[in-house]
């Protein structure tokens, strides 16, 4: 067999934390890395939560500095609102086609003035608040965005949807042609006719940091879908000082205050029977960092989670929940039947095994603690890769406990959330391993032989 | 309150066994979350939780079983089959466990003994549906 | 078109006012309910026992002589019925060893293996004939009327034999708003109302009936819409004694899901049977002009 010299550059797939860190690491031990993330700015779930748990950092605070990182690196190269369409070739010399979406901006002229978000007519629900507020069509997702240079969503572009109904010739109203943008930008940096484009690279190794979601409210039926019941991340866009409300924890229907709070652990995790079996991991931590958070807002509110068990394995995390109990936590041992809406309240039935009782509670806002499920896309772009997961979308190690990262193909390594659940030091350490990984690949030069061989008689 | 005491043998109980085979449920798989005593309809009437009642079962506690009137006031309606997040059917669990006693022919309705006046303006369909439960 | 119709007891007596309600409206609809020969008792309750099978022969000897007429479908309207038949049927149909052993006890000429299918009239409705026919035949429309619909257990549970979404059903809504009458949420409407515990906790069924039904006034409904004997009774007998003990207490009219129909096709009274309804509902009824 021919040895050919691998590329001396690796892939990132997920701008999150765990990618983040695997492209800092390759890339400071002087290789070259390419990161792609489909979304407009790098930074990924971790930038949306209030603060972190035990310490309560500031996450936009321990990010951005990462996040500034990536852009002024040297060695890598940094895609954003891009997604890898197809993959070929082997380790050592993947060729990878990525789908640079067309931004409609012209990120070389654009400095990031802003003009023309601020004046941008169009509105949808924003990602980065989770739904809590709507975003202009034009838009950075967050003030601390990486590139802090807008994309046009052409789904909500006004601009686009006058063309669209120019160029399909229909009869009835046409709707404004608007292009505010285009006229407030003072360096003309609109860009109408820039289309998506593929990138094609070739890369030696590939690592897969794709991330999670949560599991739709909606999928547990007898909880009520309603504005003051929200998920996790929902409630750290309220606690949030940077976040819609200013860090005062106003409920979403009404804008008042709530003084009892529900949490509910395990809506969807640890349920067989109707969403996922296994444990989310990082709830009973966050749900109790929310309570303490809120509690630090609404110094006379009440705050009840309703567990099953606690989960608190990590570094300092039981003194955490101890500390959260101390604060003024009541715990109730018990799953709750039903949440619906009475009047200016929620209403919580549950139950406290623990004193043998059925508790109801009239909250004024529900927190919800929705299953983590593998990103949407993920089992697209893991199809695509040729790589193995498990019943439920995480990618699959080749061995449990000795290869966690090793995928089913060689040279393609994953980290963070997009292998199973789990807290942020665990992701960033995985982001490294991979790295690590990949580090080993490259410095080999050559693939290494699987141990097994087929002999033909 | 007294000290209970647990031993292999008192798990191995007959009792264990045959709430099992009658309901068809393993009763292990029930780790305790309560989401079925939350949403009981007939839970404000009963002295002990449902979901104490099965957690006695795992313990092979009949006798505290047999003390409560938690079973006689279950109304097979089947919220907590619906809800519960192992799959558990607990209300055949709790039909198992009337089964023991009215098996020994201990009815927990006596018709005969029923005052006229008392079932009078009954429908039928009471009447049948109540005695198919609480009769041997 | 005929469907072949399985009453029950309680229709047949304390119910009638379902059942002749229920007969004209489908007449009206283009359908006969055919009522079943020789029907038994459907064996209710549905035996919650793995070895218990002596309880479905009831059911199963009902579903046998719905095949030997040529049927393969029949319909029920009480919700206890429905739920005994559908769950006996799909023992017949998925357990093997039981379907050996009770065809084996009832040692019948033909041997039963779940050839026939058992719906509800509200399934029919809406599967079957759909809500435009239906609007289409109403001549009365019951504008303005908020109708709390209450679905108790039977119709939704277990999964197996629910003829909706468990937690949150329509199909009985949407009764209400083909006839023209506003549906109103509330929270208990798919909460057990107790069921036969009335026969020997009365009381307690006394504490569920208030809690539905305060729930349903509480949330702006005048009239309550029921699918089953059983929770007609227990709604029903609880009223008087609910409003000695809570002063606040406010009866609710009750009606069963065709007897509202018929009065927004515009039948007459006559097949209503409102008689066999709570004093309450006939005082409303008069007060609506709804008693033609």
């Amino acid at each position: 067999m021919e040895k050919s010299a691998f590329t001396q550059k690796a892939l990132v797939i997920g701008g999150g934390i765990a990618g983040i860190q695997a492209a800092l690491d390759i890339a400071d031990t002087g290789y070259r890395v390419l990161l792609v993330e489909r979304t407009p700015s790098i930074g990924g779930h971790m930038l949306q939560y209030a603060e972190v748990f035990p310490t309560l950092d500031c996450p936009q605070c321990i990010m951005t500095p990462k996040m500034v990182e990536v852009s002024q690196h040297p060695n890598i190269t940094l895609l954003t609102y891009a997604e890898v369409k197809s993959i070929h070739g082997s380790t050592g010399h993947f060729r990878v086609e990525i789908l640079q979406k067309s931004r409609k901006v012209d990120h070389t002229k654009c400095t990031g003035c802003g003009a023309c978000w601020q004046k941008c007519p169009g509105r949808t629900a924003s990602e980065y608040n989770a739904g809590v507020t709507e975003r202009t069509a034009i838009y950075i997702p967050f003030p601390q965005a990486v590139p802090a240079k807008p994309v046009i969503d052409l789904q909500h572009c006004r601009y686009i949807h006058y063309r669209e109904f120019i160029e399909s010739k229909q009869d009835g109203k046409k709707p404004p042609e608007c292009r505010i943008c285009e006229r407030v930008c003072p360096v003309g940096a609109i860009d109408w006719d820039q289309t998506d484009t593929i990138i094609t690279e070739e890369v030696a190794a590939i690592v897969v940091a794709t991330g999670f979601d949560l599991m739709e409210i909606g999928n547990i039926t007898e909880y009520a879908i309603d504005p003051d019941v929200v998920n996790g991340i929902q409630f750290e866009r309220l606690l949030s000082p940077g976040g819609p409300t200013a860090g005062v924890v106003k409920r979403p229907s009404d804008g008042k205050i709530p003084q009892e709070v529900v949490f509910i652990s395990c809506c969807g995790s640890r349920d067989p029977e109707h969403g996922v079996p296994y444990c989310s991991r990082v709830c009973c931590m966050y749900l109790a960092k929310q309570a303490v958070l809120y509690k630090h807002a609404v110094p006379d509110g009440q705050v009840y989670i309703f567990y099953i068990d606690i989960r608190s394995t990590g570094k300092g995390y039981e003194q955490f929940i101890q500390r959260g109990i101390g604060e003024g936590t009541i715990y109730l041992r018990g799953k709750v039947s039903r949440v619906y809406r009475e009047g200016e309240k929620i209403k919580v039935v549950g139950a406290d095994t623990l004193s043998g009782q059925r508790v109801e509670i009239a909250a004024d806002m529900v927190v919800l603690a929705m299953a983590v499920l593998p990103a949407q896309g993920n089992g697209t772009l893991f199809s695509r890769l040729g790589i193995a997961t498990d019943t439920h979308g995480f990618v699959q190690g080749n061995h449990h406990k000795f290869a966690p990262l090793e995928t089913s193909v060689p040279g393609i390594f994953v980290a963070g959330m997009a292998q199973g659940p789990k807290d942020i030091p665990d992701a960033v350490a995985q982001g490294s391993a991979a790295a690590g990984k990949v580090l080993a690949l490259m410095a080999r030069n050559e693939p290494s032989l699987q141990p097994s061989v087929g002999i033909l008689s | 309150m007294a000290r209970i005491e647990l031993s292999s043998a008192k798990l191995k109980k007959d009792f264990i066994k045959k709430i099992a085979e009658i309901s068809g449920q393993n009763i292990y798989e029930c780790y305790q979350c309560g989401k079925c005593s939350a949403g009981c309809p007939m839970c404000f009437a009963m002295d002990i939780l449902p979901s104490q009642v099965i957690r006695l079962a795992q313990l092979g506690l009949e006798d505290e079983i047999k003390a409560s009137k938690t079973i006689w006031l279950c109304a097979s309606c089947l919220t907590c089959d619906a809800r519960c997040p192992k799959g558990v059917d607990l209300s055949r669990v709790m039909e198992a466990m009337r089964l023991l006693t009215l098996r020994k022919s201990k009815n927990h309705l006596e018709p005969s003994q029923m005052a006229r006046p008392e079932v009078a303006d009954l429908p039928q369909i009471a009447l049948v549906s109540s005695f198919r439960k609480f009769t041997g | 078109m005929e469907l072949s119709y399985y009453p029950g007891c309680t229709v047949k007596t304390r119910a009638r006012n379902f059942e002749e309600s229920a007969i004209a409206v489908m007449q009206t609809l283009g359908v006969t309910l055919a009522e079943l020969p020789r029907w038994n008792c459907c064996g209710t309750v549905y035996s919650l026992a793995d070895d218990d099978l002596i309880h479905h022969v009831a059911g199963v000897r009902n579903l046998m002589q719905v095949r030997n007429q040529g049927h393969s479908k029949i319909v029920t309207l009480c919700a206890f019925c429905y739920n005994t038949l559908h769950r006996a049927n799909l023992v017949m149909k998925d357990q093997s060893d039981n379907r050996f052993g009770i065809n084996s006890f009832m040692d019948e000429e033909k041997p039963y293996n779940g050839e026939v299918s058992v719906a509800h009239l509200l399934q029919v409705l809406r599967d079957d004939i759909g809500w435009e026919k239906i609007a289409a035949r109403v001549t009365r429309p019951v504008n303005g009327i908020k109708i709390a619909v209450y679905y108790g257990c039977t119709l939704l549970r277990p999964q197996s034999a629910a003829v909706d979404n468990p937690e949150n059903p329509v199909v009985l809504q949407n009764v209400v708003k083909a006839c023209g009458a506003t549906p109103v949420d509330f929270p208990f409407a798919t909460e057990c109302c107790g069921s036969f515990q009335v026969v020997s906790n009365r009381e307690f069924v006394n504490e569920r009936a208030y809690e539905i039904t305060n729930s349903a006034r509480k949330n702006g409904a005048e009239l309550m819409l029921v699918s089953c004997p059983l929770c007609e009774f227990n709604l029903r007998q609880a009223q008087g004694k609910l409003k000695d003990k809570y002063p606040d207490f406010q009866a609710m009219p009750l009606l069963y899901f065709t007897q509202l129909m018929a009065l927004a096709f515009g039948l007459s009274a006559g097949v209503n049977r409102f008689d066999l309804n709570s004093p309450e509902t006939q005082v409303w009824l008069s007060q609506k002009q709804l008693m033609v």
